[in-house]
């Protein structure tokens, strides 16, 4: 990064300043220096400015930090890239991605976190951290080589979407994790439960006879799961709950103090298995899409913090993904554009306050990843978001900035979008 | 884009004919009607209308078989249409061609009418929403989602021997249900046509989640649900489901839910006896039952012609008016 934009120095002015790391919310001024927060409300001694950005009837928050998004790169750069999705971030006030391992290439040596590192500098349009596999080309046998992993970068190990069959090599992973305080992100689904399915099975999925998914293959593997993180004391993440039941059963092991946590991604909280019912292939998730009964209790669980982050689940794809018999197209929403919108529709609807859903997009999901980002404390990284919560705008295939165009959500009208994203101090989006 | 506008057009008439639900009361019984008017054709020495004529249908089949196959050409053949047979299994799919490719090439050849049989459920779905407006589709099977020609070739069959008052009937349909586009279909549509009562009779293995909300009763052991039952449908079972752990043997299917003459006496003394074949004898039913005086297992087969001519005909007749008016929704 160049020395002079380093030096450069930014007041935002008059904005609604939410900071839920420091149960900050009134308006007043921020002054960014050298990349950092310098000051909240009145500017430090000496402080000139360079740029001033009037943040009036805005609000500024913390930069977001998603906790799951593929960029596809390395291995499927048709369909999107790293320099596409951290500019499409970028326009979504999304500061922080963490990319998960199963990237082709895997990320299970120090090469590929090094390769993603220097193309995420090169767009520099946001910062990009990463899960190491947590066993070689995440196959589920050999373990990877954690502690090298972890030297070059990564923030946690992952087996992503990839089962781990084996529950005496899932055992042992965790052990060898919890040696170097990796946290182990797990993706709750038993293979074997899950069949090869690709809708819940449920009343939808037997009426347009679509292979069923039970909610027993994710409370199930949760079960197993909790029992060996208590077995072996490593620091565990859930991604992407979808049952009621599995919130329940995660509430109540942080409950008896288990060092898990957990998230949801935005598509499970607006739709529900129903969804489906054309068979309409953007609304292929894996895991699937749940019962409405499922979609209010990862509702509340958000609301009351058992689920500590929202995060996209940015699945991008080329069009043709899509364009098939539904078991037979690939699962996935992108979601970095619609993050924020979607979330503040939470609000409109009255399902979460504005301070706990900025909470969910940016402390939250930092201290998920151990990083020191999300907050707006004095001397922290200058990622900032700010955003204009009454403004309308459509999401349309040329108001995305993802270069995957796969939503359910095109032609949704939305109200609250990001006017300015700052990423250490330096402007990286602004609403043109 | 709903299923209900998708297989009608504006005026109430058959678009495409893709599954039983989305479809109403009335659009069934005039197919039923439509397929009486033809079952007088196949049965007259020139069996042939020139409804057709001119017209090329494709019978685009991803999945093995061999009456549906040859029933629907032999429909096409008499309403005077021009056939064309194509099993993917044995190209383009090898070859890597995606199945949009496949439908694009096949659309330049300038093709009225696709019959489509995929292993994936929504894949007729899929190709109606995606082929250009002047081709019809007609669903041969889908996935285990819907086998409508087939659902409707029952109904035909039940109203011929039974008479057109479904109300009073009790119809029990046997098997995997879980697996079963046929099953589906024919759940759908004797809800459609006010049916007294319709059962499904198999171990819960083979039971879809919440199958009651199909309009069913759900029966585990077969005595209790085919009694005083007026047809019982039983349904093919395939040999792979001995592997997934569905079943622990066909010997114990058979013992459980296989029917034959001494459990036939628990059913309606005038009960029909239906299945859509092919039959794997001593597993779903005794011989002595489907060649039996209760089985129209034949007849079925015969009423697959005049359904399939009434659905082909009544499908792509609107195609003239919608040609006319381009703008219609």
């Amino acid at each position: 990064m160049p020395a002079d934009l380093r030096q450069h120095r930014i007041r935002i002015s008059g904005g609604r300043v939410i900071d839920p790391a420091n149960k900050v919310d009134a308006i007043q001024d921020i002054y960014v220096a050298n990349g950092k927060i310098a000051a909240l409300g009145s500017a430090p001694d000496g402080f000139t400015t360079d740029e001033e950005i009037d943040a009036g009837n805005q609000v500024v928050c913390p930069g977001l930090i998603d906790v799951c998004a593929r960029l596809r790169e390395p291995g499927q750069e048709h369909k999107t890239t790293i320099a596409s999705e951290s500019r499409a971030a970028a326009s979504g006030g999304i500061t922080t991605l963490c990319c998960p391992p199963d990237t082709s290439p895997v990320i299970d040596t120090p090469a590929v976190t090094e390769f993603i590192r220097l193309r995420a500098e090169a767009a520099g349009k946001a910062r990009i951290v990463t899960l190491a596999a947590l066993t070689q080309g995440l196959n589920g046998e050999q373990l990877s080589e954690m502690a090298a992993l972890k030297k070059s970068g990564c923030v946690g190990v992952s087996n992503a979407m990839r089962p781990l069959l084996n529950p005496l090599v899932q055992r042992r992973a965790l052990e060898y994790a919890a040696t170097f305080d990796l946290t182990v992100f797990l993706y709750p689904n038993d293979h074997w439960l899950a069949n090869n399915g690709c809708a819940h099975e449920g009343r939808v999925a037997t009426r347009l006879g679509l292979p069923g998914i039970p909610e027993a293959a994710e409370t199930a593997a949760v079960a197993r799961d909790l029992a060996l993180v208590e077995q072996t004391g490593v620091r565990a993440h859930f991604c992407r709950l979808t049952t009621g039941r599995a919130v329940q059963m995660v509430a109540r092991a942080q409950y008896d103090g288990a060092p898990v946590t957990a998230d949801v991604a935005t598509p499970y909280l607006y739709l529900s298995e129903v969804d489906i019912s054309d068979f309409d292939s953007q609304c292929h998730l894996l895991p699937p899409l749940r019962t409405v009964e499922d979609r209010q209790r990862l509702r509340d669980a958000l609301q009351t913090g058992t689920l500590s982050a929202i995060c996209s689940d940015h699945q991008p794809h080329e069009a043709d993904a899509k364009l098939g018999p539904f078991p037979s197209t690939e699962p996935g929403i992108s979601g970095l554009d619609s993050l924020l919108p979607m979330g503040l529709q939470l609000v409109n609807e009255q399902a979460i306050a504005l301070p706990d859903l900025i909470h969910r997009l940016t402390a939250g999901p930092a201290n998920i990843l151990g990083l020191p980002y999300g907050t707006l404390s004095l001397g922290a990284s200058a990622d900032i978001c700010i955003f204009d919560p009454e403004m309308p705008w459509q999401l349309t295939t040329a108001s995305m900035q993802s270069r995957g165009h796969n939503t359910p959500f095109l032609g949704r009208e939305f109200k609250g979008r990001v006017t300015h994203t700052l990423l250490d101090g330096n402007r990286v989006y602004s609403l043109s | 884009m709903s299923r209900d506008n998708l297989q009608i057009d504006s005026n109430g008439q058959l678009r495409h004919f893709l599954s039983i639900s989305g479809l109403n009361r009335q659009l069934l019984t005039d197919i039923l009607d439509t397929a009486e008017s033809f079952a007088g054709v196949t049965e007259q020495t020139v069996k042939k209308v020139p409804l057709l004529r001119g017209k090329t249908i494709v019978n685009l089949f991803f999945e093995a078989s061999t009456r549906t196959r040859t029933t629907f050409e032999l429909a096409a053949k008499r309403l005077s249409a021009d056939v064309l047979n194509i099993n993917i299994t044995q190209s383009s799919a090898a070859k890597g061609e995606t199945l949009l490719d496949t439908l694009r090439n096949l659309e330049a050849m300038h093709v009225d009418m696709f019959v489509v049989r995929h292993a994936d459920s929504g894949a007729a779905h899929f190709i109606a929403t995606n082929i250009a407006p002047h081709v019809s589709v007609i669903n041969a099977g889908d996935g285990s989602h819907s086998h409508p020609t087939q659902a409707m070739l029952d109904m035909f069959t039940i109203r011929r021997v039974k008479g057109p008052d479904f109300g009073r009937l009790r119809v029990a349909i046997v098997g995997d249900i879980m697996h079963s586009r046929v099953a589906r279909s024919q759940i759908h549509a004797l809800n459609l046509l006010n049916t007294g009562e319709v059962r499904i009779v198999a171990p819960k293995t083979l039971i879809p989640a919440h199958a009651e909300t199909l309009g069913t009763h759900v029966f585990h052991d077969l005595q209790e649900g085919i009694k005083d039952a007026d047809v019982i449908i039983m349904l093919r079972l395939q040999r792979e489901r001995m592997l997934g752990a569905l079943l622990p043997s066909e010997h114990e299917y058979f013992e459980l839910f296989g029917l034959t003459e001494d459990k036939l006496a628990f059913a309606s003394p005038d009960v029909t006896v239906m299945h859509p074949g092919p039959i794997n004898r001593g597993v779903e039913m005794d011989s002595e039952v489907a060649d039996g005086p209760r089985s129209v297992i034949l007849e079925q087969v015969t009423h697959g012609i005049a359904v399939r001519m009434a659905v082909m005909s009544m499908a792509m007749s609107p195609r003239e008016t919608a040609a006319e008016q381009p703008h219609a929704s």
